[in-house]
This record gives C-alpha cells, structure tokens and sequence, in this order.
C-alpha cells in the first residue's frame, strides 16, 4: 500500500497539479495587495463615507468564510441571466478566475489592516524630522514612510501569505485541478486512503517552509541596522 | 419561487433550516475551541516544561497543523478519525466498520487546527505572569496545584482573551470547511438550499450574513468579556 513507486507516482502528478494552487496564491496575492492598498488608503482619507466604504469592506471579506464568498462569486454570480449576458461573463464563466478573485478580495481585507497598521507604526518624529529637511508628498512616502512601514509590515505579511497558500486548496471545490483536488482524485481512484493526502500535506508544507525562510531571508536584508557589526 | 418566500418560515422557506444550521456551527466551534485550548495548553505546557522530548512533540505537532491547508486537515481526520475507532473496534473483537459522527470529526479537526495556534497565545500568556507573583506564591507555602489554581491560571486565562478571541473567529470561519463533510452545519444547509431552489445568490449570501453575525455578535462577547477580566487592574498612565 506504502510502495515507493506509488508514491512517487503521486508525487509526480500533484507537483503538476502544484503550478494550479501556486498561479492561483500568487495571483490573489498580488492583486489582492493592490486592492488593500487602496482600502487603506481609503480607511486614511479622513473622509467620513469613504472610510464607511473601507470598513464595510474589511468587516465583510474578514467576518465570512472565504468559502462563502468563493461560493458567492462562482455559483451565485453566474445564475443571474443578466450577468450570463454581461461582459463580464467571459472572465466570470471560468472557475480559475473566480477563485483568483474571491482569494484575492479576500487576502485584500487582512492585507489592508496589515498596511494601516504598519503606516500608523511608522514615528512620528520621523516624518517631522523629513518635513522639516524639506521633504514632503511622495518623496517624503518613498524615502521615509514606505520603508519603515514595509519592515514593521513584513512578519505580519509573511503570516497572511502563507495563510493563502493554505487557502487555496479551497479552490478544489469549484472544479480546479489544484493539489488538493488531484490528491483527492488519487484517492477515489486507487482507493489508497492516506498516501495520497501525505504526499500532498507534506508538499503544502515544504512550499509554506521555503516562503517563510524566503520572507526571514527578506527580513534580514531590509535590516541592515539590527544586524551585530563585525567589528 | 421569491427569495423572501424561500429565505421565510413559511411552509416552502429555508429560514429555520437556515438557523439550526447556524446553531450547530456555534455549537461546532465552541467544541472546536474547547478541544484547541486542551491541545493548546498541552503543547503550551509541554514547551515550558524544559523537557526536550515533550517540548518536541510539542512544537513538531503544532508546526505540522500550522503548515497544512484546513481542507486537508478536515478530510485527514475525518477519514482517519473513522479508520482509528474502527481499527479500534477490531482489536476488541468488533468486525464491521465504525463511522465516527461528523460532529464529532468536525470539531475534533477544527481543535486539531485551533489547538497549534492556542498553544503559542497559551505560553505567551504564561509568560506574560510577573515572575515575582510565582516566587511570592512559592515564599507563602503554596504548592504547584495551589499555585496553578490559584495565581497561574486566573492570569494565563486574562492574558490570553485577546488571543482567543482572534482564534475563536477562525474557529467559526474554519468550520465552514466541515461541510464537505456533509455535517449540515451552516454551510452545508446553505449549499443544500441553494441546490434545491436553485436560488445560489440568495442562500450564499444569507449564510455569509448569518457568518457576519455570529462573528460580530461573538466579538462583543469577548470585548465584554475582556473588559470584566481586566477590570482589577491598573491603566497605564497616558
């Protein structure tokens, strides 16, 4: 039942299976910063409505399973005849891309909190100090502001990405060939019960292992301060 | 069929399936978080412990669980859970196969999950003890189990509110998995009536919004709760 060949053969099929689940991580994680960005600015504005917008959005996309919403988006966007005939049928009609968008408006309402709270952890001293050399607008954002807050924001980043990764295998249930699916499928068909969901627990695990050192590695570099001098 | 006549009590309406479904998810993540916070203050314990062994057992279980999709989670243990009671009964005798109820595997897999992540707010909140409160506890004559009872976990149990209270948010969420299951939880009834009506907008929608209550309301129980566990102790100076 535990033959190597087997398992290897397992291996094989769901590391295939592996470029489904990591396109749709990356996608969503990507697309999903860009979205939070924008929340966060918007929950900054200092503009009461507009904040309202922000908030809503953060309490609805983080209040409800991501399930929920995957669900939502998929079968209860496309049994409303006028969204069949919309333009965006040709984009909603595959399930690939519905997941991508539920995983990245979801990934966007913890990302966005993550950035608030990074920009609101950023001295205040130091932008006085900035202010007060001259700088100000954008240059005062990517000199000063943008990398204290990118470094206050990374271990908290580096759990929400590692987090979707975990996510995606929801995408399983809407048809996607990811490797939960792939492990699943295995399993029916062979009937071997537990061989199949290893092998793929244990390459979620090594995929979720390299990202975190990865964002360590990133970490250490984007700290060049708190690192012991040689000499 | 109108989506308010199939979201209704009426005779043809999803309302009451709708909110036992709702019941039942409560009930599996409040059996979830209990299960999670036995796992969690074992492993939290384990690693305090200063025994190598046990506080690698301990930190190898809670990594594993943090590293894995809850999907697979879900499934790993509602097939395994099944294979070990039936295995189980063969060794006494038994000859047919034993399911366990998704209740019990739902639960059991949404605190396998919560427990990796309660142990770290367990031993924080260990940590976060003024060691003077154990040495006095210890100057008075007051032995482990006193001690326990008495300084070490009423305070263990302040500090970690705030963490349990995120992980209790998780758990609820973390529940929705149990539906591939079939247990009909809230998910599940969703599902079930959105097939049957043919109405998905409708029935996803409500089951998010019965989610989005049952997160907010359950976030003022223990913004409640926090405010009456710290209610003794001292403000910082602003």
């Amino acid at each position: 039942m535990m033959d190597g060949a087997f398992i290897w053969e397992t291996f094989l099929r769901l590391i295939v299976a592996l470029r489904v689940t990591l396109s749709v991580w990356a996608l969503s994680v990507f697309f999903g910063a860009f979205i939070a960005a924008g929340v966060a600015w918007m929950r900054g504005s200092g503009v009461k409505p507009v904040e309202w917008v922000a908030r809503a959005y953060v309490f609805v996309f983080r209040g409800a399973p991501l399930l929920v919403q995957l669900f939502v988006v998929y079968y209860g966007l496309a049994s409303f005849p006028a969204v069949r005939a919309s333009i965006f049928w040709s984009f909603l009609r595959d399930a690939f891309n519905c997941a991508t968008l539920s995983c990245a408006l979801c990934t966007a309402a913890y990302q966005s909190e993550i950035f608030r709270g990074a920009l609101a952890g950023v001295p205040h001293g130091q932008i006085e100090a900035a202010r007060a050399c001259g700088m100000s607008g954008f240059l005062l954002f990517r000199r000063v502001i943008f990398p204290i807050a990118l470094r206050q924001a990374l271990p908290a980043y580096s759990t929400e990405v590692i987090s979707m990764v975990k996510a995606t295998a929801l995408v399983s249930l809407v048809t996607l060939w990811d490797v939960m699916s792939v492990a699943l499928k295995i399993r029916n068909d062979t009937l071997v019960t537990y061989t199949p969901l290893l092998v793929a627990g244990a390459i979620y695990f090594v995929v979720n292992y390299l990202i975190a050192r990865a964002f360590i590695f990133i970490e250490q570099w984007l700290s060049p301060h708190l690192r012991a001098r040689s000499a | 069929m109108a989506w308010t006549t199939a979201l209704g009590f009426g005779e043809r309406g999803w309302g009451p399936a709708l909110l036992e479904g709702a019941v039942l998810t409560l009930l599996v993540s409040i059996a979830g978080l209990a299960i999670g916070a036995v796992l969690g203050s074992l492993v939290a314990w384990s690693k305090l412990s200063g025994v190598r062994v046990a506080a690698a057992i301990g930190e190898g279980y809670a990594a594993i669980f943090r590293g894995l999709p809850e999907l697979l989670v879900v499934y790993f243990v509602y097939f395994g859970s099944s294979a070990a009671l039936t295995g189980l009964d063969h060794l006494f005798g038994g000859q047919g196969f034993l399911g366990v109820p998704g209740f019990v595997a739902g639960a059991l897999a949404v605190g396998v999950i919560s427990g990796s992540y309660q142990a770290e707010v367990f031993r924080g909140a260990f940590l976060a003890i003024a060691k003077g409160e154990l040495e006095a506890a210890r100057a008075v004559g007051m032995g482990r189990w006193l001690s326990f009872h008495r300084i070490i976990a009423p305070q263990v149990l302040r500090f970690a509110l705030p963490g349990l209270g995120n992980l209790w948010q998780v758990a609820l969420k973390d529940s929705s998995l149990i539906s591939v299951t079939g247990l009909s939880e809230l998910m599940r009834t969703s599902q079930v009536a959105a097939g049957s009506t043919h109405q998905p907008f409708t029935f996803y929608v409500a089951g998010g919004a019965l989610y989005l209550a049952l997160t907010s309301i359950s976030d003022r129980v223990f913004e409640f709760a926090e405010a009456r566990a710290t209610r003794g102790m001292r403000r910082e100076a602003h």
